[in-house]
């Protein structure tokens, strides 16, 4: 008897489903659903697995105010009038939900005059600013699978943050133009601590704390052909020898690429290290092709730079205020209008600003009404003066995601939920926050 | 107590793992609330695998339990706490002009709790 009839009725596979959990947005999952569950997530990573088997419908109202049950209409009535009437609304978060309920998101904003911003602000933000100072050498993943043959990785740990990244797309597979896969291609690793990700390289770089930009310099100037001060050394860690031996493979590559992780990002310095990255890469193409790449985290974070871009121009931390557009990283991103106590609203989705911002943004949070949109609790869903429980993207509903590289790929859910998707209940309220700001110039 | 460390928050599998699972949960909080240290740095600051520390911030405190590091990952005065609520209770607000607050790399002092 075939391995499918001795299933019984409920249990299906679900072929090609995309996982959301990280930016790779690996869509080669097998899913094996017994009902409402997954049971099994062939070819998923260990974060994957952990991603589509823990996934349950949990027992909740689809709507609470003030942690009370309520209707999904009293849920958007409460919410939108929370909108319509701030003078100074964020929104936030999207990163983790389709580019479809992103778009509405921003929609919402533009009416309420609100500030739009993403969880990019506090991941690879900065590396947004760089993409504007210097510009991005920029290419897919599926090209790096295909003709890499130098892979740089700094300031990251893919091994434990996208453990797939190596073996679909950057390091293990066999591509065009890189017949012997994994031997064809040397694999770098600069990072400040020797992660589980150094073993897989053939050369790791351990750099003292907060010198990537030093390093990233000296590499421009050495490409460049400048002489470097042998003790550099005492200052970065990274003997000059070291350098120069890298210089010569990069310039000797070819096809070489930069992954840099938020080593770069978050470390003080921020889009400056960033820039030095980009530029590096920039500089290469002198010699052959280089490229630099942010590894993203969240599974749509790309989509939400993308769909903020391309609604307002700017990927994240805009102000639609005034009626237009205006991008300015640490004045309108949610860090900052929270930690000054300026925001006196939100809308915050599929984000946990509750529970990962710092200290003055967490305390005006707690004091200002907002509404949050999570199939999950967490310390934000807890303060929020509205919680829609909605459905989880991917595995219970469909649209559209970007991959880190800014490939859009389309989700194919496992099971339907009880519960609306992000896109359904954010449209409820951008229904009725129209229908209030009519009213509001009619009267 | 008053040398000064570099912290490192970041993501390990099992803060991902965890992360699924919910971060209410225990074993999220349980992760998160874990600071690796160099092993030369527990000996000579007297702390060993399990013990409790409190970490301080130019911006805000928290306790820990403390482990050891595999030799060589971290260098001496470099500790490692992966990413949740106590890593961003470090952090503070200023962002200077870039939307992103130091989140990695930051100054701490650690002092063992009796
Ligand atoms: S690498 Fe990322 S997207 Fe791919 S299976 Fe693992 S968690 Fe999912």
């Amino acid at each position: 008897m075939s391995e499918a009839a001795v299933m019984d009725a409920e249990t299906r596979i679900v072929k090609d489903a995309t996982c959301t959990f990280c930016g790779c947005v690996c869509d080669d999952m097998e899913l094996t659903v017994v009902g409402k569950r997954i049971t099994k997530a062939k070819n998923a990573c260990v974060l994957g697995k952990a991603w589509f088997l823990n996934h349950h419908i949990e027992e909740h109202a689809v709507a609470t105010i003030e942690g009370k049950p309520a209707t999904l209409e009293e849920g958007v009535e409460r919410a939108a009038q929370i909108l319509a009437n701030a003078r100074y609304p964020i929104v936030y978060g999207l990163s983790d939900t389709t580019c479809e309920a992103q778009r509405v998101a921003v929609s919402i904003a533009d009416r309420v005059g609100a500030c739009v911003d993403t969880t990019t602000s506090v991941c690879h933000g900065p590396s947004g600013m760089a993409f504007q100072g210097v510009g991005e050498v920029t290419c897919t993943l599926g090209e790096v699978k295909n003709r890499a043959d130098l892979v740089i990785f700094w300031g990251g740990n893919p091994a434990e943050s996208h453990p797939r990244h190596w073996t679909r797309y950057s390091l293990m597979p066999k591509g065009l133009f890189v017949p012997n896969g994994r031997k064809g291609r040397t694999a770098v690793l600069v990072d400040v601590r020797k992660s589980k990700s150094a073993a897989a390289a053939d050369i790791f770089w351990q750099i003292k704390p907060r010198k990537d930009f030093e390093v990233l310099w000296a590499l421009r100037a050495l490409v460049k052909g400048v002489e470097i001060d042998p003790a550099i050394e005492q200052e970065t860690g990274i003997s000059l020898a070291q350098m120069q031996d890298l210089v010569q493979r990069m310039k000797s590559c070819k096809f070489g690429i930069i992954f840099f992780g938020m080593g770069l990002s978050m470390t003080r310095g921020k889009h400056m290290n960033v820039e030095a990255a980009l530029s590096l890469a920039r500089d290469l193409n002198d010699y052959t092709r280089f490229y630099a790449k942010p590894v993203r985290g969240h599974g749509n974070v790309t989509g939400a730079d993308n769909v903020v871009a391309w609604q307002t121009g700017y990927p994240f931390g805009v102000s639609l205020g005034r009626g237009y557009p205006r991008f300015n990283p640490g004045e309108f991103t949610t860090s900052d209008t929270l930690a000054r106590g300026e925001a006196d609203a939100g809308l915050i989705i599929a984000s946990d600003p509750a529970g990962n911002f710092s200290q003055p943004a967490r305390e005006h949070l707690k004091k200002i009404p907002y509404i949050a949109l999570d199939p999950h609790e967490s310390e934000t869903t807890r303060g929020a003066t509205v919680h829609f429980c909605t459905a989880t993207y991917g595995i219970n509903t469909p649209g559209t995601v970007y991959r880190m590289d800014d490939v859009p790929i389309p989700l194919r859910p496992a099971f339907d939920s009880p519960f609306p998707s992000d896109e359904t209940v954010l449209r409820a309220i951008e229904k009725r926050v129209r229908e209030l700001l009519r009213e509001r110039l009619t009267n | 107590m008053d040398d000064i460390f570099i912290l490192i928050p970041g993501r390990t599998s099992r803060q991902g793992t965890t992360l699924n699972e919910g971060k209410l949960k225990a074993d999220f909080i349980e992760e998160t609330q874990t600071l690796f240290m160099c092993p030369d740095d527990m000996t000579r600051r007297g702390v060993v695998d399990g013990e409790r520390v409190r970490i301080r911030s130019e911006f805000g405190q928290v306790e820990l339990t403390c482990k050891a590091a595999k030799t060589g990952e971290l260098p001496p005065g470099l500790l490692f706490l992966p990413y949740g609520d106590p890593s961003s209770r470090l952090m503070g607000g200023e962002t200077h002009c870039t939307g992103m607050p130091d989140s990695k790399g930051m100054d701490v002092q650690l002092e063992k709790l009796l």
